[in-house]
């Protein structure tokens, strides 16, 4: 068996030891050491992946396999990966398993929450590894379906609402997509559903007019696309702590990453010739979600448009088809994954103390609660894009790379999301100086007890990686443009 | 020169340390340890300056060093951002600038903020800051510069907000950061044109001369203006942000919110002339290829140092008077950047800039740091709250009237000498230019001792207690700056820094410099008879020109014109109707499909209703709709 199924297979053991567990603490182990696992994994992973690159293999993707499940359908499990594929594995072992331990203390039913939680996590790795359109599907699927119990049943306000909401316009969008994937299937006259098979057949560019406005769009919805981003405050708004970094952390890159795999990757000439439209909805997700932040309270909802603007700029990144910004792009997916993800379990240490994620009704946490209030900070000086951290390291590579562009009006587009670093400041600023300076508002919050080793271990855990992308960058710079060049060869060839 | 590399090193490391430490160390250790490391940075700069300056001249010219260049971001393969230092007469000099500040408020502080909470901090944030600054000076590439330029913007928005308990250092530190943001944004378009053209963000190839580099840009021109122009103007904008030039000043008054040392430190003598060092660091473009940008900035700096001046007149808050004071101070340097030429005698402007740069460095830190040890004394910053306090603060009183003597440019003080450079370069430039900027002068000179009157002599405010010199640690770094202010003036300066990096004389024109010291003596003399002793001439102008006096001392209601701009139109014209737009249009469309989803399905579910007699009913009438279909059709 290929070692990376060992990603699908660990979530997979994860689930049947936390059947078997008792107690709280049994249900914690577990799910601790194959978080840990899955961390370590990820790390010989990329361990591996770098000495066989140095070695000078020049593979498309690394450490292949084939499976058939399904002969009649031409039904394979495919799996391999490149330096892309690597990152976001790298950045969801971060995100699972700190998200491990900002759900130590989850209630009611731990042993639950944690299946459903592996669950998802196994979804996830499986789509990163996949390299055939079936089995990308059937993971993103198996993403899916968890997260609609995990928010409705552990979720907090109108969490019945969200659930739905966030599932029915996924689902729609993941509807959008099997048709795309199907129309790709029998369109290019592939024998297999191999990513890698059907980019060798050349899509006829009538059926590419279809299939790549329906594939960008379904994978749009999970990237939070103008207009079909409103999943995303209500989804995340509900959702319980844990939940909501994965998702934002991770599940929305599936957006992005499956929008480059898929979309662009296969159909190439058509996002040349529609790159322009998406490029003007994804201009308006970078602006239009700023702006929206500026005026939110709560928090969640706050960081909801906060992503949204961040997650439209990784779509304009790789709509620009070009090295740089796709680079930029996949950039920006692990910032955006990281800093996304310290937002919401810092919100939901917050949310724990104070049971208000009203910035009207908090304020001066900072003298309370130093550490989340510093680490607060540090997030949001990730987000409003501080050299040294991760934000701006992503953000310059889309920003340079997208001006290098020979059309002037992707040139223009380039600057008019520009503008967003400053509404992000306003924003970042505005939510740090209320809820954390000033004099204490609300004297119950005069006796709040700072956070302790479980929360301590996971934002510590955020931050170094944030801080080590963005003041060491090179290196998975380089990966990740190594990896993106000759996919992108392929398409201005 | 490797060494260099320890001067950005030892901050950086003293800042991660003091940071991970916070306040698990005594307070003292925090701040010694702090000092120690600050001392060793200026001894190694003032010997890597000492070095440069010896033995680094080849030809009778000035080299360029590079002692350290590594890639750290490979964008594309030509444009990649390299972390590096580069030591050329003015980044030498910014050493000297950025090391000895630093080293005097590090000093300073030990005293002024002792028992403050959160001193660790303090002086964490303060080496970050002195890395981010010297990290900017030394930068080899504008996006190495961009860099920490940002990093200078978020260690003065820390330092800022340092009380973060009261809610107007909180507000001041959020405005100083957006705006200067919002102008940074203007220099990372300039950027990202500059290099889309030129095909490189290093400062060597782009100021070489080599105009292969600018082909580029041949025949590209939007409105009229070159792109060139538009891109050296737009990285303009950042440093103006920076550099506090009208209109974008509002910050710096505001930020005055932080500690006095920071205000001595960052928005005296090192960030807000960034914006400076960033025209000149970027000088032979702007004098070869846009000489129209060039001259805007001129314009620019004239009127910002006109303008600060006038409002400075009328502060009552002394720091405050003493930041309208640094902005039109840099105006002054703007002015003498902008008619300024490339070249030996030419470049005349070029080197009295940096030249003003270093000694108002020096003089603005000293009157800020006084003006600290005032405050310490009488726990005001209200200049009605001051008055008679030469008798007891004698050192502050006497090094603050050589800062008050230097900055109003009565020799031998070392303000006299640069700003007559200044002025020189500015006659020469255009002689409306020149009595612009000594009428000006003489403005500053005025309110400078209107300050110091108001502070030491006039009639005595009553105290709680009575005020007491400031300990040796405070008065240190005082008699120090002082000795630097008397002496500095005689620093052959041209010999050392020059637009071409060939040393050249420059004599001290005595026309120029005996208008400019009688119309200092004279602004003096006014102010003695105004506010040496109680006098009732000052009110009686003021209710005389009581227009006026209301609109300088709102400072020309421009902060209110940006709150306009700010609250009601972006706020509540822009972020309000999208945050409604969204939650109401938008989404009200996706919960439209929803609903109208549950209304079909309510409507059809009567038709599965499970009684036998419906269903035959309706299957009947679809026999024969489909028999009628097949017969007629």
């Amino acid at each position: 068996m290929n070692f990376l199924s060992l990603f699908v297979l660990i979530p997979a053991l994860m689930m049947a030891g936390l059947f078997l567990s008792k107690s709280r603490n049994q249900i914690r182990t577990v799910a601790a050491i194959g978080a840990s696992l899955l961390m370590i994994l990820s790390g010989i992973l990329t361990y591996l992946y770098l000495t066989q690159r140095a070695a000078g293999n020049l593979a498309e993707m690394l450490f292949t396999s084939d499976t058939v499940w399904y002969a009649p359908f031409n039904i394979h499990y495919t799996v391999g990966v490149d330096g892309v594929s690597v990152s976001m594995l790298l950045l969801t072992s971060v995100i699972v398993f700190t998200g491990v331990f900002a759900s130590w203390k989850i209630d009611p039913l731990p042993k639950e929450f944690f299946l459903w939680y592996s669950l998802l996590s196994s979804g996830v790795y499986g789509f990163f590894i996949s390299t055939d359109l079936f089995t990308m599907f059937m993971f993103y699927e198996i993403a899916l379906i968890p997260m609609y119990l995990l928010i409705g049943v552990w979720g907090s306000g109108r969490k019945e609402y969200g659930a739905m909401k966030l599932t029915l316009m996924l689902m729609g969008g993941s509807a959008l997509l099997l048709v795309g994937i199907l129309g790709i299937y029998y369109s290019s006259g592939a024998t297999s559903m191999n990513i890698l098979e059907i980019s060798k057949h050349h899509i006829p560019m009538a059926f590419q007019r279809y299939f790549f406005p329906l594939t960008f769009m379904g994978f749009g919805v999970l990237g939070a696309l103008f207009p079909f981003h409103t999943w995303s405050p209500d989804g995340h708004a509900s959702a319980p702590t844990a939940v909501s970094m994965l998702h934002a952390g991770v599940l929305m890159k599936l957006g992005g990453y499956g929008a480059y795999r898929v979309a662009i990757y296969l159909m190439p000439q058509a996002a040349h010739e529609m790159a322009w439209f998406f490029l003007i909805l994804t201009g308006i997700s970078v602006v239009y979600g700023a702006f929206a932040a500026v005026h939110q309270t709560d928090l969640k909802y706050i960081n909801a448009y906060s992503s949204v603007s961040h997650c439209g700029l990784v779509l304009f990144a790789i709509l620009m088809l070009n090295t740089t910004a796709m680079t930029g792009a996949v950039l920006q997916m692990l910032s955006h994954g990281l800093m996304t993800a310290l937002f919401f379990a810092l919100i939901g240490m917050i949310y724990g103390r104070t049971h208000t994620r009203l910035i009207t009704e908090m304020g001066g946490l900072m003298k309370v609660l130093p550490f989340l209030g510093v680490s607060y900070v540090i997030a949001g000086l990730a987000s409003l894009g501080l050299p040294g951290l991760s934000g701006f390291v992503a953000e310059m590579t889309i920003f340079v790379g997208s001006f290098q562009h020979v059309d002037t009006f992707h040139r223009i587009l380039t600057i008019v999301a520009t503008s967003s670093i400053v509404i992000t400041a306003v924003y970042i600023l505005r939510v740090v100086g209320k809820l954390l300076f000033g004099a204490v508002q609300d004297a119950h919050h005069q006796h709040l007890e700072d956070a302790t080793w479980y929360e301590r271990l996971s934002v510590v855990t955020l931050i170094i990686a944030i801080v080590a992308i963005g003041s060491a960058p090179f290196w998975i710079s380089n990966m990740i443009h190594d990896s993106v060049v000759p996919v992108l060869s392929q398409i201005i060839k | 020169m490797q060494y260099t590399l320890l001067i950005l090193a030892l901050p950086l490391l003293n800042f991660i340390v003091l940071g991970l430490v916070d306040s698990k160390w005594k307070p003292k250790v925090a701040g010694t340890i702090g000092t120690l490391v600050l001392t060793i940075v200026a001894a190694l700069s003032y010997y890597a300056t000492y070095e440069y300056f010896s033995f680094h001249k080849v030809n009778g010219v000035f080299e360029k060093l590079m002692p350290f260049n590594m890639e750290w971001l490979r964008f594309t393969d030509y444009l990649h951002i390299n972390l590096g230092i580069l030591l050329d007469p003015i980044s030498v000099m910014m050493l000297v600038v950025v090391s000895t500040v630093s080293l005097m408020v590090h000093i300073y502080s030990l005293g002024y903020m002792k028992g403050e909470r959160g001193f660790e901090r303090y002086y964490a944030f303060l080496s970050l800051f002195t890395f981010s600054m010297l990290g900017l000076v030394l930068a080899t590439n504008i996006f190495q510069m961009y860099i920490f330029w940002e990093l200078v913007g978020v260690s003065s928005y820390l330092l800022i907000g340092f009380y973060y308990t009261k809610p107007s250092a909180v507000a001041a530190a959020k405005k100083a950061f957006i705006v200067t943001r919002f102008a940074d944004l203007g220099f990372l378009i300039g950027i990202l044109l500059l290099s889309y053209f030129t095909k490189t963000f290093d400062f060597e190839a782009l100021t070489s001369g080599n105009a292969s580099v600018f082909a580029g840009f041949t025949g590209v021109s939007f409105m009229g203006i070159s792109v060139l122009s538009w891109a050296m103007a737009l990285i303009f904008i950042g440093g103006a942000g920076k550099s506090a030039m009208f209109p974008l000043h509002i910050w710096l008054p505001d930020a005055m919110e932080g500690p006095t040392p920071v205000s001595a430190l960052i928005h005296a003598a090192t960030m807000v002339v960034a914006g400076v060092y960033l025209v000149a660091r970027l000088f032979p473009i702007y004098d070869l290829y846009t000489p129209g940008v060039l001259h805007g900035i001129a314009y620019v700096g004239a009127f910002t140092s006109l303008f600060a001046a006038i409002i400075a007149v009328v502060q009552t808050d002394i720091k405050r008077v003493l930041a309208f004071s640094t902005i039109s101070q840099i105006g002054f340097m703007m002015v003498a950047l902008g008619v300024s030429k490339m070249g030996g005698e030419q470049g005349l402007g070029y080197m009295a800039s940096m030249f003003h740069l270093f000694t108002h460095a020096m003089f603005k830190a000293l009157l800020f740091l006084g003006a600290g040890s005032v405050i310490h004394a009488v726990h005001s910053n209200e200049m009605n709250h001051m008055g008679g306090l030469r008798k007891y603060m004698p050192i502050t009183n006497i090094t603050f009237l050589i800062a008050c003597l230097a900055i109003a440019g009565i020799p031998p003080f070392s303000g006299f000498f640069s700003k007559d450079e200044i002025l020189t370069a500015a006659f020469q430039f255009s002689p409306y230019f020149g009595a612009l900027m000594t009428f000006t002068a003489g403005l500053t000179a005025f309110y400078m001792f209107r300050l110091y009157y108001s502070i030491f002599w006039g009639k005595e405010h009553k105290h709680q207690h009575t005020p007491h010199e400031s300990p040796l640690v405070m008065a240190l770094p005082l008699v120090f700056l002082a000795l630097v202010t008397v002496f500095a003036g005689f620093i052959p300066f041209g010999e050392l820094v020059s637009s071409d990096r060939v040393p050249f004389h420059s004599e001290l024109d005595l026309t120029v410099a005996s208008i400019s010291v009688i119309v200092a003596l004279f602004s003096i003399t006014l102010a003695t008879i105004f506010y040496r002793k109680e006098s009732k001439i000052p009110s009686l102008l003021a209710t005389k020109f009581s227009g006026l006096h209301k609109a300088a001392s709102s400072r020309f209601y421009v902060d209110e014109v940006y709150l306009f701009i700010t609250k009601k139109v972006i706020f509540n014209n822009v972020s309000r109707p999208i945050a409604w737009f969204d939650r109401h249009i938008i989404d009200g469309t996706m919960n439209g499909f929803a609903s109208t989803t549950q209304w079909g399905s309510l409507k059809i579910k009567g038709v599965q209703s499970g009684q036998v007699q419906q269903y035959a009913y309706v299957f009947l009438l679809g026999t024969l709709v489909i028999a009628a279909l097949v017969l007629f059709v």
